[in-house]
C-alpha cells in the first residue's frame, strides 16, 4: 500500500479552548500507483487531510502510513526530510516563490531532499510540462496556467511515491484545466506515483476511476469522542 | 542550491529595502576605514619613522614636548637655547656618530614656513631610518642659500633661483629682515615636516641682522650653563672678551653696529642638537648613558624623540581616534538595527514563502539558516563594500590630502582594527538576524500556507 490511514483523529482548538473536530477517519487507503479524486463540501476537512497525510499537521491519534512508514511517529526533522523525498505537493494557488525562476523553483524542491540538485532532470520536467523555453522566467512573467505547470514540475522533482494535489485546476481556465489534469495524471501513471487529488470540479472528478467523498469516510464526531474520552 | 543562494534571491526580491540597509552598513564601515587610514597616517607621521635621530638635545628649561615639537615638527621655537659650543662638545663625544645643530626661529615672509638654520650634515643623514633625502639642486655654500621642502616649493611656487625674505619671529610679526635668500635646492616630498621647512646655512642664520644676542647677555647665560665646568667656561668667556674688545674697537672707529664680522662660536646659540649615536645593535646603551650624563652638569637635556610624541599621541590623538572609532562603531550598530528592522518587517510578508519551503521539505533549521544568511549577507556584504569604498576613497583622496596637509596617506594600509571588523560584523549579523530567524523557525506551516 502507498497510503494507509488508521483511526486518524484531528481536532483544532477554538480560542475558548474547546475542541473543534475536523477529521475522524477509521480507515482509508490507496494502493501504489492508484489515482483518486477526493471531493467534499467546503470546510469538510479536505485540506486538513492532505496536511495530515503530508506530515505538515500531526493527527491527535492514529496512524498515517506513507510507503509503509508511519510519518506521525517520525521526529520532525526526519518527517520534513521524508516529506521532501516521498511526497509531492501541488497547491491550489501554485505557491511558487516569486524571486525564483521556473527552473529555480523546481530545483528548490530538490534542495530540501538530499541537498543535491539535478539540473538536467529539472529541465526535463519543465520540458515535459511544455515550459522549456520559459525556464528562466519568474512567476510574475508567466500566465496562471504556466505557473501551475511549474508547480506540477516542482512536485515531481524528487520522484515522489505520493502526490497530493489540492484543487490544482481551480484557478486556471478550462483549456489549461484539461492540460494540467492530463499532465498530472499521465505523469503519475507513467512513474507509478500514487495520486490523491482534492477537487470541487465535477468534470475533473469524473475523469477518475476512483472518486472518494470525504464525508463518506470522515466522521469528525468520532474524533470528539476520542479526544474527550 | 545553497542556503546562501536562496537567501541572496530573497534579498534581491526586496531590492530597494535590502540595498538601503546594506548601504547603511557600507557607509558606517567606509567611515571607519577612512578614520583608520587617516589615523594610521597621523600615527606614522608622529612615529619613529619621522626622524632618524636617537636623541634631541635641548635646554632643560624648555620641557621635553616643546623641544620635540620644535626640533622635529617645527611647531614652535624653544624658549631657551643651547650654546653653540655645547654642540661642538657633543660632536666630539666618541659615542656620537652625528651631531647636527638646529637653529629654529623665523618664518618666510610668504606662506610663513618655518626657517631652520643647520649644516649640510642634516641632509647627509637619513630623514627617516633608511630613507635618504633626494634633493634637486646644489649644496648650501653661501650665507643666504636656502634649501626648501617640496610643500614650500609648491605652495609658494618657488623653484631654484627663487629669492625670498624672512620675517622675524612668527607669522604675527611685522618685522621683515632685509637679507635676501636664494633657493639653491628643492627637497623631494618626504611626507615629513621637512616638506614644510626652509633650511638655510646656520652661519647665514647667525648673520641675519638682529639674530645676534648682546654679548653681556651671552656671557651671563654661559656662566649659568657652564657653572659646573670652569675649564670650558673659561674658553667661552675668553672668546666673549675678545669679541667685546673687537666691538669696542670698531665702535671707537665709528663702524656701523650691524657691520658683519665673524661671530665667535661662544656667542652663537642653537635651538637643539640632533644626535645619532653608534649603532644600537653594537652599543645598545649609548643613547641611554648619554642621555643620563647630559642631565648632570649642564643645563641640558636629551630626549628620545619618541617618548613625548607617544605621550602626545596617547593623550590627545589616541583619544580622538578612539572617539571617532566609537562614533563609527555606533553608526555600524545603528545599521545593524536597521537590518534587523528590515528583515523583521519582511517576515510578515514572507510567512507564506517560509510555509511553502517547509511544505517542500525544508527543515526548521533550514529556514532559520536562510534568514540568518540574509542578515549575514547584508551585514558582511555591506561591510565588505564599505571596506573597499573606504580604501578606494583613501586612494582617491590621498593626493589631495597630501597636497593640503603634507600627510602621506597609505590607502591600502590595513589597521589591526580591520582584522576584527569582519568578525564583529558577523557577530552583529547573527545578533540582529537571530530574532527574525527564530520567527521563521517557529512558523506554523499549515497556518502560513492558508494565510
Amino acid at each position: 500500500m502507498s497510503l494507509q490511514l488508521h483511526y486518524v483523529r484531528k481536532c483544532y482548538r477554538e480560542p475558548d479552548g474547546r475542541a473543534l473536530p475536523v477529521l475522524g477517519i477509521e480507515h482509508y487507503q490507496l494502493s501504489q500507483g492508484e489515482q483518486a479524486a477526493l471531493i467534499g463540501s467546503s470546510g469538510c476537512g479536505k485540506t486538513t487531510l492532505l496536511n495530515v497525510i503530508s506530515g505538515i499537521l500531526l493527527p491527535d491519534t492514529g496512524q498515517v502510513e506513507v510507503s509503509g512508514t508511519d510519518i506521525a511517529q517520525l521526529p520532525e526533522v526526519v518527517r520534513d526530510r521524508f516529506r521532501a523525498e516521498k511526497i509531492g505537493f501541488i497547491f491550489q494557488t501554485f505557491n511558487l516563490l516569486p524571486g525564483f525562476t521556473a527552473l529555480e523553483n523546481v530545483l528548490l524542491g530538490m534542495t530540501f531532499s538530499r541537498g543535491r540538485t539535478d539540473r538536467t532532470f529539472a529541465e526535463s520536467l519543465l520540458e515535459r510540462v511544455g515550459l522549456k523555453d520559459r525556464r528562466h522566467h519568474r512567476p510574475a512573467r508567466m500566465s496562471v496556467g504556466e505557473q501551475q505547470r511549474v508547480s506540477v514540475a516542482r512536485s515531481l522533482a524528487n520522484r515522489p511515491a505520493l502526490l497530493l494535489a489540492d484543487e490544482p485546476t481551480a484557478n486556471v481556465d478550462p483549456a489549461n484545466q484539461e492540460l494540467i489534469l492530463n499532465l498530472i495524471r499521465h505523469t503519475c501513471g507513467e512513474h507509478k506515483v500514487t495520486l490523491l487529488m482534492v477537487t470541487h470540479a465535477v468534470e475533473v472528478a469524473e475523469t477518475f476511476d476512483r472518486v472518494d467523498r470525504l464525508q463518506d469516510f470522515n466522521h469528525p464526531e468520532s474524533a470528539v469522542r476520542e479526544v474527550t474520552a | 542550491m545553497s542556503l546562501f543562494s536562496i537567501a541572496w534571491k530573497s534579498i534581491r526580491e526586496r531590492g530597494l529595502a535590502s540595498t538601503l540597509t546594506a548601504l547603511s552598513v557600507t557607509l558606517g564601515v567606509m567611515l571607519m576605514v577612512v578614520v583608520l587610514v587617516i589615523s594610521g597616517a597621523v600615527n606614522a607621521a608622529f612615529s619613529q619613522r619621522t626622524i632618524a635621530y636617537d636623541l634631541i638635545v635641548g635646554h632643560q628649561r624648555g620641557g621635553e614636548l616643546p623641544l620635540v615639537l620644535s626640533a622635529v615638527y617645527r611647531v614652535q621655537p624653544a624658549s631657551e637655547n643651547l650654546p653653540y659650543l655645547y654642540y661642538k662638545q657633543l660632536k666630539e663625544d666618541r659615542r656620537v656618530v652625528s651631531a647636527v645643530p638646529f637653529a629654529f626661529g623665523d618664518v618666510t615672509e610668504k606662506g610663513f614656513f618655518p626657517l631652520v638654520g643647520t649644516t649640510s650634515e642634516y641632509f647627509e643623514n637619513d630623514y627617516t631610518p633608511g630613507e635618504k633625502f633626494r634633493i634637486r639642486g646644489k649644496r648650501i655654500n653661501g650665507y643666504f642659500d636656502a634649501i626648501i621642502g617640496s610643500e614650500v616649493a609648491r605652495r609658494n611656487d618657488w623653484d631654484l633661483g627663487s629669492q625670498f625674505q624672512i620675517q622675524h619671529g612668527g607669522a604675527e610679526s611685522t618685522h621683515v629682515h632685509n637679507e635676501m635668500f636664494t633657493v639653491v635646492a628643492v627637497i623631494q616630498q618626504t611626507g615629513t615636516p621637512n616638506d614644510r621647512t626652509v633650511f638655510v646655512n646656520i652661519e647665514g642664520f647667525y648673520a641675519i641682522a638682529g639674530h645676534e644676542t648682546p654679548l653681556n647677555e651671552v656671557e651671563a647665560r654661559l656662566k649659568n650653563f657652564y657653572a659646573s665646568d670652569p675649564a670650558r667656561l673659561k674658553i667661552a668667556l675668553d672668546q666673549i672678551t675678545a669679541a667685546k674688545t673687537l666691538e669696542e674697537t670698531e665702535a671707537a672707529a665709528g663702524h656701523d653696529a650691524h657691520h658683519h664680522h665673524e661671530i665667535p662660536d661662544a656667542a652663537k646659540e642653537v635651538t637643539a642638537v640632533l644626535i645619532r649615536t653608534r649603532p644600537l645593535t653594537e652599543f645598545p646603551f649609548d643613547a641611554i648613558y648619554l642621555s643620563s650624563e647630559l642631565k648632570e652638569g649642564y643645563q641640558a637635556m636629551a630626549v628620545n624623540p619618541m617618548k613625548p610624541i607617544r605621550k602626545l599621541m596617547n593623550d590627545v590623538l589616541g583619544n580622538v581616534k578612539k572617539g571617532l572609532i566609537v562614533l563609527t562603531g555606533m553608526i555600524i550598530l545603528v545599521s545593524g538595527v536597521s537590518i534587523f528592522v528590515s528583515i523583521y518587517n519582511s517576515m510578515a510578508d514572507r510567512r507564506r514563502e517560509i510555509g511553502i519551503m517547509r511544505a517542500l521539505g525544508a527543515r526548521r533549521g533550514s529556514v532559520f539558516g536562510i534568514v540568518l544568511a540574509e542578515s549575514v549577507v547584508l551585514c558582511v556584504g555591506g561591510g565588505l563594500l564599505g571596506w573597499l569604498f573606504g580604501h578606494g576613497l583613501a586612494v582617491a583622496a590621498a593626493p589631495y590630502v597630501t597636497a593640503q596637509t603634507g600627510l602621506l596617506l597609505d590607502p591600502w594600509a590595513i589597521d589591526s582594527m580591520e582584522f576584527i571588523l569582519f568578525p564583529v560584523l558577523l557577530a552583529l549579523a547573527v545578533l540582529v538576524g537571530i530574532l527574525p530567524a527564530t520567527t521563521a523557525y517557529r512558523t506554523d506551516v499549515a497556518d502560513a500556507l492558508s494565510s
